[in-house]
C-alpha cells in the first residue's frame, strides 16, 4: 500500500497523520535469520550431505582427518592469542583490542581457502586470517599497543594492513584485483569487512567497479550481527548476500560458525574469480561473542539470552565434537594443542611486554617515498630541540 | 623538432602520451577519459591508441576512482586519475586523505603509492557551482600529499613526467582557465625539480607569488605596474607542497615586499602559510607586512558574479600600492 492511497482514502486525517501511519504500515524488514544458510556441520556436530549443499560440499568433499584437526588447531590458537591480547588490554600494555571471539570459524576457514598468490585485504579484525597467511600474530599488536600504525610488510604474506576506516579497504582490493586480470595472472583477491561497513559507499562502489571490471575479488562479509551497539537491522532491510544480485555477480549466505562450510563456499567462490567468472560476496553468518573492542560496553544494547544462543553454535566445539564422533583426534592430539596454545600465550605475552617504544625520529620517517621539505625541515627542528635535553648536564653533574 | 607551441591542454595530453609509452605500468583512469577524450579533451585519442585497458572510462564514483588507483598501485601500476572538476573531489576525499596519503607510512616504507590525481581547478570560465573552487590548501594541509600546478605549458608537460615518476601521490591541480594558452615545450629539455619555484619575471621594488591561473594575472600586473615606473618581480610557486620558501625568501631579500596572490580563499590559505613563514625568515628585511590577495570566506559565487570574486589586474595593483606605501 502506497502513502498516496492511504492518504486518499482517509482523506480527513491530517499529512503529518498519513505520513506516521504509512511508516507504520511499512512492509517489515525481512528477518535476517530467515535465508537458509549453507552448512555442512550442524551446531552439535553432525555431518550435512543435502543438495543445497552439493556444489559447495565438493570443494572438501576430500578433505583429510589431518587438515581438519588443522583446522580445529588453527581457530583453538586464535582463539588462545585473542584472549591473550584482551588480557594485555586489561593489564594496560595495548591501549585497545578488537577481538574475534566467536568469529574464528568464517576468518579460519575463509583464510585457508586462499592460496598464497591470492592477497587479502582485512578490515582490523582479522587476526584469524593473518594466521592462516602467516603473518606472525605478535605482528598484529603493534598498532594496539601504538608502537606503530601497521607492523608488517603487506607483500610478504600477502596480507594488507589493517584499515580502520569502516570499507576503504575493499576499494583497495577491487583495485589490486583489477591490476591482477591486467597483468593475466590467476590468482584472486579477497576483501573482509563487517555488516556495518556494508552501509558505507565505498563498499557500494567496490561492488560496482568489480562488477563492470570482472575484477577476482570476493566480498567476505562477516556479519556478527553487530555494528558497535547498531544491530545489522540498522544496516540494511534485505539479508545482506541479497546486495550482490543488484550488481550483477552471485551472493551466498553461509554459517560463519561453521569452518567446513566457510572453507567449501569461500574455495567455490576463490575459484571463480581466479577463472575469470569475476566477484562473489559471502555473508558469513556469525556473531561477535565479546565486545566491539575493549573499549566497548555491549551490556548496555544486548542481553546475555542473545550470547547464550549463539554460545550453542560455538565453532570450535561443533568440530570438536565432529573430529571426535569420527574418530578423527585423540586425547593427545587436544592435549598436545593445549600445551601450543600455553605457549603462545606466554610467547604473545613475552613480546607485547618487549617491545620497544619506537624511536622518537620515527614521527618524520616514511611520509614521503621521495623526501619532502617542510617534513626535513621539521625534522631537524625536532632533532635539535631534543638535543638541547641530551645535551643538558645530568642532575647530579650541576654543580 | 625539439620545441613546440602547444596549449597547457595539449602539453598535459603529450605528456600523458609519453607516460604511456615510456612505462606499460602507467595508466589514465577518470570518468569520460577514454572515447570522450575529457571533458576538456586532455586526454584526447589516448584511449583510440592505448587501449581500455590504459585509459579506463570508469565509473562515476570518485571514491571508487581513487580507492580502485590505491589498489592499483598496490599491485605495481602507476595510475593517474582524472576528478572530472574541483568540485567533484571531495566524495574521494576520504581515500585521498585516510588512505592514499598514509598508505607509505602505515606500511614503514615498505609500500610505494604511485598516484596522480589531476584536478582542473579554479574559475573564470563561466561554470555553475562545484566546477570552478581551489581546494589546494585542503590537501596541502595533508601529510604524504605533494601538490602542484604548473602555470604554462613547459611546466604542464614536465610536472606532469614528474609527477607520474613520483614515487608519492600528487594532486595535480590544473588551471583550466588556462587550458588553451598556448607556450612552448621543449621536450628534450632537462627540467628543473618538481617542487622548486620559478622567477617568471625579474624586478625589484616587490615580489607577486602566485601559483597556476593566477601567475598570469601577476605578469600582466607586473607589466601594468612598470608602466608607472614600478619593478615588480613575479615568483611562480609551481608547488603547495612542499613549498619553495628558499625561493621566495630569496626574492624578498632583494625587494623587500611581498604580495601572496591566489584564488582561493585567503583565510588559511596558501598566502597565510607563506605570509608567516617569509616574516619568519625576512623580519629584518621587510619593509611592509606581506599582503595576500585572493577569494572570500564565500562559496564561490555564481558565474555573473566571479570576475569581483577572482583576483583580477586591479585587485593585485591595489595590494601592490598598499604594500609600497608602507
Amino acid at each position: 500500500m502506497t502513502v498516496e492511497s492511504t492518504a486518499a482514502r482517509k482523506p480527513r486525517r491530517s499529512s503529518t497523520g498519513s505520513g506516521k501511519r504509512a511508516s507504520a504500515k511499512k512492509p517489515a524488514p525481512q528477518k535476517s535469520t530467515e535465508p537458509e544458510l549453507i552448512q555442512l556441520l550442524t551446531p552439535e556436530g553432525k555431518r550435512v550431505k543435502d543438495a543445497k549443499n552439493a556444489v559447495y560440499d565438493a570443494y572438501v568433499a576430500d578433505i583429510t582427518a589431518e587438515e581438519l584437526r588443522d583446522l580445529y588447531r588453527d581457530m583453538v590458537l586464535t582463539r588462545r592469542f585473542d584472549a591473550e591480547a584482551t588480557a594485555l588490554q586489561r593489564q594496560g600494555e595495548l591501549g585497545l583490542w578488537a577481538s574475534l571471539l566467536g568469529q574464528e570459524a568464517a576468518q579460519i576457514g575463509s583464510g585457508r581457502a586462499t592460496r598464497d598468490d591470492d592477497y587479502v585485504f582485512p578490515t582490523y579484525r582479522e587476526h584469524g586470517v593473518a594466521w592462516c597467511r602467516g603473518v606472525d600474530p605478535t605482528n598484529l599488536l603493534g598498532m594496539f599497543r601504538g608502537v606503530n600504525n601497521g607492523g608488517w610488510d603487506p607483500n610478504s604474506n600477502n596480507f594488507h594492513l589493517y584499515t580502520i576506516v569502516i570499507g576503504s579497504q575493499t576499494l583497495h582490493a577491487t583495485g589490486y584485483a583489477m591490476g591482477v586480470a591486467k597483468d593475466g595472472a590467476d590468482s584472486a583477491v579477497i576483501a573482509y569487512f563487517g555488516d556495518g561497513a556494508s552501509s558505507q559507499g565505498d563498499v557500494a562502489e567496490s561492488f560496482t567497479f568489480s562488477a563492470v571490471y570482472n575484477a577476482p575479488v570476493v566480498f567476505f562479509c562477516q556479519n556478527n550481527q553487530w555494528a558497535i551497539s547498531e544491530p545489522t537491522e540498522k544496516q540494511t532491510r534485505v539479508p545482506l548476500y541479497q546486495r550482490a544480485q543488484g550488481y550483477g555477480f552471485p551472493g551466498v549466505r553461509v554459517d560463519g560458525n561453521d569452518v567446513l562450510a566457510v572453507l567449501a563456499v569461500t574455495k567455490w567462490a576463490l575459484e571463480r574469480a581466479r577463472t575469470g567468472e569475476g566477484p562473489a560476496l559471502i555473508e558469513a553468518f556469525t556473531y561477535r561473542m565479546g565486545a566491539h573492542t575493549t573499549s566497548d560496553d555491549p551490556t548496555k544494547y544486548r542481553n546475555d539470552d542473545e550470547r547464550v544462543a549463539w554460545e550453542a553454535k560455538d565453532p570450535i566445539l561443533r568440530l570438536r565434537a565432529y573430529l571426535e564422533t569420527e574418530g578423527h583426534a585423540d586425547e593427545g592430539f587436544f592435549a598436545e594443542l593445549e600445551d601450543e596454545s600455553e605457549a603462545l600465550g606466554k610467547r604473545v605475552r613475552e613480546v607485547v611486554r618487549a617491545m620497544p617504544d619506537p624511536d622518537l625520529m620515527a614521527i618524520f620517517e616514511n611520509v614521503y617515498a621521495d623526501g619532502h621539505a617542510l617534513v626535513d625541515e621539521e625534522r631537524a627542528q625536532f632533532a635539535a630541540y631534543q638535543a638541547s635535553f641530551a645535551d643538558a648536564p645530568a642532575a647530579g653533574e650541576v654543580k | 623538432m625539439a620545441v613546440q607551441k602547444l596549449p597547457i591542454a595539449k602539453a598535459i595530453n603529450e605528456s600523458l602520451r609519453t607516460a604511456l609509452e615510456n612505462d606499460p605500468k602507467v595508466l589514465i583512469m577518470g570518468e569520460d577519459v577514454g572515447k570522450l577524450g575529457g571533458v576538456f579533451r586532455v586526454t584526447d585519442g589516448l584511449q583510440k591508441d592505448f587501449g581500455e585497458e590504459r585509459v579506463i572510462d570508469t565509473p562515476l564514483a570518485e571514491s571508487g576512482i581513487v580507492g580502485t588507483a590505491i589498489g592499483l598501485a598496490l599491485r605495481g601500476y602507476r595510475p593517474v586519475v582524472e576528478i572530472q572538476f574541483d568540485g567533484f573531489v571531495f566524495p574521494a576525499y576520504d581515500q585521498i586523505v585516510t588512505q592514499l596519503a598514509k598508505m607509505h607510512a602505515r606500511a614503514l616504507g615498505k609500500i610505494k603509492m604511485p598516484v596522480v590525481i589531476r584536478i582542473p581547478y579554479g574559475g573564470g570560465i563561466g561554470a555553475v557551482e562545484h566546477h570552478s573552487e581551489s581546494p589546494e590548501t585542503l590537501f596541502a594541509h595533508v601529510a604524504g600529499l605533494k601538490v602542484v600546478s604548473p602555470s604554462n605549458s613547459a611546466d604542464a608537460y614536465w610536472m606532469m613526467q614528474q609527477a607520474i615518476q613520483s614515487d608519492d601521490p600528487v594532486i595535480f591541480f590544473e588551471p583550466k582557465r588556462r587550458y588553451w594558452d598556448k607556450g612552448e615545450v621543449d621536450k628534450e629539455a632537462i627540467p628543473g625539480p618538481l617542487h622548486k619555484a620559478t622567477v617568471a619575471r625579474e624586478g625589484t621594488d616587490l615580489t607577486l607569488a602566485a601559483y597556476g591561473p593566477m601567475v598570469k594575472v601577476c605578469l600582466e600586473a607586473a607589466a601594468a605596474a612598470e608602466e608607472e615606473g614600478k619593478s615588480l618581480e613575479v615568483v611562480d610557486l609551481r608547488s603547495m607542497s612542499p613549498i619553495d620558501f628558499d625561493s621566495v625568501q630569496a626574492s624578498v631579500e632583494k625587494t623587500r615586499r611581498l604580495v601572496v596572490v591566489h584564488e582561493a580563499p585567503v583565510f588559511l590559505g596558501t598566502g597565510a602559510e607563506i605570509a608567516a613563514r617569509i616574516t619568519e625568515r625576512c623580519f629584518y628585511h621587510l619593509e611592509a607586512p606581506v599582503l595576500r590577495v585572493g577569494g572570500y570566506h564565500a562559496p564561490y559565487p555564481p558565474a555573473r558574479l566571479e570576475e569581483e570574486y577572482l583576483p583580477g589586474l586591479d585587485r593585485v595593483l591595489d595590494a601592490v600600492d598598499r604594500s609600497l606605501a608602507y
